[in-house]
């Protein structure tokens, strides 16, 4: 009895692990042969981002920029080799030269994931204006992006997204809305 | 700036001497402006990327392809200027050491393609100080075209990231990259035998 307690309760936090948001997003990028991460941190990225260092798979690391990390990834491209970038909105907000003058004319499908500050709860008043520069910025460059809200969406968007942005040498951006990650709070 | 000894010299000649030593099909990025439309004047290779914007990323794009593509040997051309747009990026390098990356930078102290405006480190910082408070210490200045020479060929064995600054003349860029992002990449990518040619 204690040992089948046992393994139920390993099996389910494994689960846990692979149901959660970050769980999925990690197999996604696994599953399409993304193993370079390069990231700007943020809160809400945390679990991902522990878990990325944790697996061999992954050349996971911080840039001191964002169009850093993004410089990077459209190297990795033209060099055989792909990757992903990891931001917060207000990260994302340094990107229009880099998405205009790199992604978007040189056709590199940069694969973008956004978590999402300044709505559902923001407490931080800039936080929430930089965040109403993000869509019109996509919009204006007419580039794919996508608000993910629900577990049970992620990895098909995701998966999905990242086949396109291949397939047809487009960057994408991923937006991870805190109905999915929880997001941040004041408390926290 | 501790650069007294060193001899200024010109960016498409710098520029041309590197490219005769590539031997290997090397990459090569070139940054914005006459860093790249030199890099062009020196004549076309297939492993050659030419930036048309996104000012100081010639570094990170090089990081990429260096940990892309850890057995070929990469180079990035980038002017102080840009340089200064992204110091950041040394400590990124430093952290990760690829030993396949060599990055060289064109200091010439103004943003010559603006107007020659002087840029804000011209007078009081020193790159390679930079560098190596970056975390780079395998940096250093080019006395001369000899020793730059010396220095490229040190850089192709090294087994640390290398960092060589030359103090160039307030010369324009001979060349003028033909803007087509799309050819650039594409035949980037055929030169680093990512893609076939169609």
């Amino acid at each position: 009895m204690a040992i089948a307690e046992q393994h139920t309760s390993s099996e389910a936090t494994q689960t846990s692990s692979d149901k959660s948001w970050h769980g999925i997003v990690l197999q996604t990028l696994k599953r399409n042969e993304i193993s370079l991460v390069p990231y700007v941190p943020d809160r809400v990225l945390t679990p991902l981002i522990k878990n990325l260092h944790a697996d061999p798979f992954f050349t996971t690391f911080a840039t001191a920029r964002e169009e850093e990390a993004v410089g990077i990834a459209s190297g990795a491209w033209m060099g055989g080799r792909r990757a992903a970038v990891l931001m917060q909105t207000s990260g994302f907000a340094t990107l229009a030269n880099v998405l205009a003058s790199l992604a978007v004319p040189y056709q590199i499908p940069l694969i973008m994931f956004v978590s999402e500050r300044g709505t559902l709860g923001e407490f931080n008043y800039g936080q929430s204006l930089v965040c109403r520069t993000m869509r019109p910025v996509l919009d204006s460059l007419a580039l794919e992006h996508h608000t993910i809200t629900r577990l049970d969406e992620l990895e098909f968007i995701a998966d999905r997204s990242i086949k396109q942005a291949v397939t047809t040498q487009a960057p994408v951006a991923l937006i991870l809305n805190p109905l999915l990650t929880g997001g941040k709070v004041f408390d926290k | 700036m501790n650069t007294r000894n060193t001899k200024v010299m010109n960016r498409l000649d710098v520029t041309s001497r590197l490219i005769a030593k590539l031997k290997h099909e090397e990459a090569v990025i070139g940054g914005i402006g006459n860093t790249n439309f030199d890099l062009w004047a020196a004549g076309h290779r297939p492993q050659n990327f030419y930036m048309l914007g996104s000012m100081g990323l010639a570094f990170p794009i090089a990081l990429g392809v260096a940990l892309a593509q850890p057995d070929r040997r990469v180079f990035a051309l980038e002017g102080d200027g840009s340089l200064l747009m992204q110091l950041g990026a040394l400590s990124t390098i430093a952290t990760l050491k690829p030993k396949n990356l060599s990055m060289i930078v064109m200091d010439n102290g103004i943003y010559q393609i603006t107007g020659a405006q002087p840029t804000p480190a011209a007078n009081v910082a020193d790159i390679v100080a930079i560098a190596t408070g970056s975390g780079l210490a395998n940096s250093a200045w080019a006395a001369d075209e000899e020793d730059f020479e010396r220095l490229v060929e040190e850089a192709m064995s090294a087994s640390e990231p290398s960092l060589i600054a030359v103090r160039i003349d307030d010369k324009p860029g001979i060349g003028a990259t033909r803007r087509d992002p799309v050819q650039i990449r594409e035949r980037f990518m055929h030169g680093l035998g990512v893609r076939e040619p169609l």
